[in-house]
């Protein structure tokens, strides 16, 4: 029987000064986290203790120098919010990590918000630069000169499940949902092929199939072996291999299937040997055909298309879904990505309202016709930039959006009530719940832990270890039952 | 080629239900010419956002590799 879902993104933004000679990338990043105000989070420090990056899922561990900061540097690198989510300084680059939810709509929510945690910290850092300096910020993963950030998903799945069978059946899955999982690119980089436009910004850098790294020779199917939660009875997938996708509609379906997938190769439920005969080429020959109908090489000699090979993992997902009870949500998304899929077959650009690199490429061509530019051009370049552009007034998926020009999953309301609150029905709830009551006495945080310094006590360390622990039914009453710290830790212990 | 892609259904779910009839040919016409419209209008729009100076912008963004 499959686990709940639990998943989360973590999304790393593009950011750049302008007007600014001697912009630095870390500082800028230091200086936007910290613009962010939240009273609490200027001390609190993020748990280096309890991470383990270095863990590889195929059960052995790799040599290397795990990062921990010192005090100083951690606290001004790490803020952790009142919603549960994690916004920091990661290499640089600013990172936000959404906390954890448990449904496909509940993540769409979070993910925006963090565009709006961004964008809030952007406006405010921009009034510290000297006059005449602005900090721009782009929700992609590419600058277009062979330099890549990621978007990763988090998905939570049942320890008793192989890492091999995960990696066979999610390696042709992964390759292959990009024909509506793509944030869409101008031309190619890294070496790749030259390409007008391709579907994704991040094919061209996959290396490999798969391996631990994520910042050089980059694998399809990352083996981080780091559950932050009971190592016992869960891993965590760590998916690199995405975009940062605007569209809510796109994300939507992107973990929706994804989760489902998952799900079902802990039931056993994938039947089919889907195999690429090399995935690698294969990813980057789908990313670059908007046409999709570009034929890629199986294990079995046989020749598919991205969408017929989607088409087999979303026929074995009905089959699934029928022999059992299945949530509103997921029908759903069932019934999305064979809309998608339908459209993919007959022309892919009758998704302009859904699928993110259609919704690009229908813009760009639209603006291209009548100015008579052409692909190389560096207004076309730029557009495509800008598509991921956090400002309201300047972002052009923004601009869209405000036309009411593309699908919507979601409401401003939700994405606006999330900025600063939890959600409920996983621990992410008691980490906010704390940092909202109880921000003087909150001394460190981790995904699967919290800390307590009160008075000259030793540190308490609450373990976290069951995501869906610490829910609002789990902890509301004592949480109502402790008014300050102090009460909580003795009541923890009671 | 691009005129077919952004604006064409601005709907779901009404998709097939103008065809045939001469009345709808001219129904078709008059929604050629709104859909025009629109597209001249959102590139209008785009006009006004994009950043001048699109060749030193893209020139002058690189990032450092990530994750």
């Amino acid at each position: 029987m499959s686990i709940p879902k639990v998943m989360g993104t973590e999304i790393e933004y593009g950011i750049t000064v302008r007007n600014d000679r001697d912009f630095d990338p870390i500082a800028s990043c230091v200086l936007l986290v910290n613009a962010y105000r939240e009273e609490h989070a200027s001390r609190i420090l993020w748990d280096y203790d309890q991470e383990n990056p270095l863990a590889d899922a195929r059960g052995f561990q790799v040599d290397g120098e795990k990062y921990t900061p010192n005090q100083q540097e951690n606290i001004a690198r790490n803020k952790t919010l009142v919603n549960g989510a994690r916004f920091y300084v990661d290499h640089a680059h600013p990172e936000y990590s959404c906390p954890e939810v448990t449904n496909v709509r509940d993540l769409v929510v979070h993910e925006k918000a963090g565009e709006r945690v961004v964008e809030l910290s952007r406006q405010e850092a921009t009034t510290l630069l000297p006059p005449g300096a602005q900090l721009l910020i782009y929700k992609n993963n590419s600058d277009r000169k062979g330099n890549s950030y990621g978007s990763h998903e988090n998905y939570l799945v049942d320890r008793r499940t192989s890492f091999k069978q995960i990696a066979e059946h999610m390696m042709s899955f992964l390759v292959t949902r990009q024909v509506y999982c793509g944030a869409g690119k101008v031309g190619s980089e890294n070496r790749a092929q030259p390409c007008d436009y391709q579907l994704t910004q991040r094919a061209d850098f996959f290396e490999t199939e798969v391996a631990l790294d994520t910042m050089v020779k980059r694998p399809i199917i990352n083996t981080r072996d780091e559950p932050h939660a009971d190592r016992e009875k869960y891993r965590r997938l760590h998916v690199i291999v995405g975009d940062s996708n605007m569209s809510e509609y796109t994300i939507y379906l992107r973990n929706g299937a994804t989760a489902l997938v998952l799900s079902m190769i802990e039931d056993g439920a994938i039947k089919k040997d889907l195999s690429l005969r090399d995935p690698v080429r294969a990813i980057k020959e789908i990313s670059h055909d908007p046409t999709c109908r570009r034929e890629v090489a199986m294990e079995n000699g046989k020749k598919l298309t991205a969408v017929q090979i989607q088409r087999e993992f979303l026929e074995m997902a009905l089959q699934y879904a029928s022999s059992r009870q299945v949530d509103d949500m997921t029908k759903d998304v069932l019934a999305k990505w064979q809309y998608v899929l339908d459209r993919l077959e007959r022309d892919p650009m009758e998704l302009s309202r859904e699928i993110d690199w259609v919704v690009k490429k229908a813009l760009i061509e639209s603006f291209m016709e009548r100015k008579g530019l052409d692909w190389e051009s560096p207004q076309v370049q730029m557009l495509d930039l800008q598509y991921h552009d956090t400002r309201a007034d300047k972002g052009l998926y923004a601009m869209l959006e405000r036309q009411g020009r593309v699908e919507r999953i979601v409401t401003d309301a939700e994405i606006a009530a999330a900025v600063t609150e939890p959600p409920h029905d996983t621990r992410a709830y008691f980490r906010g719940e704390c940092l909202k009551r109880y921000p003087a006495h909150v001394f460190g945080v981790n995904w699967d832990s919290i800390s307590f310094g009160i008075g000259d006590e030793p540190i308490k360390r609450v373990l976290m270890g069951e995501p869906l622990k610490g829910s609002k039914a789990h902890v509301e009453e004592l949480l109502a039952a402790s008014p300050t710290a102090a009460d909580l830790v003795r009541n923890l212990r009671a | 080629m691009a005129d077919t892609t952004q604006k064409q259904k601005p709907k779901r779910g009404g998709d097939g239900e103008e065809t045939g009839t001469g009345e709808g040919g001219q129904k078709l016409a008059k929604k050629g010419a709104e859909l025009k419209e629109e597209m001249d209008a959102l590139v209008d729009e785009i006009d006004e956002v994009l950043e001048e100076n699109a060749e030193e912008f893209v020139k002058n963004y690189v990032q450092r590799g990530g994750e």
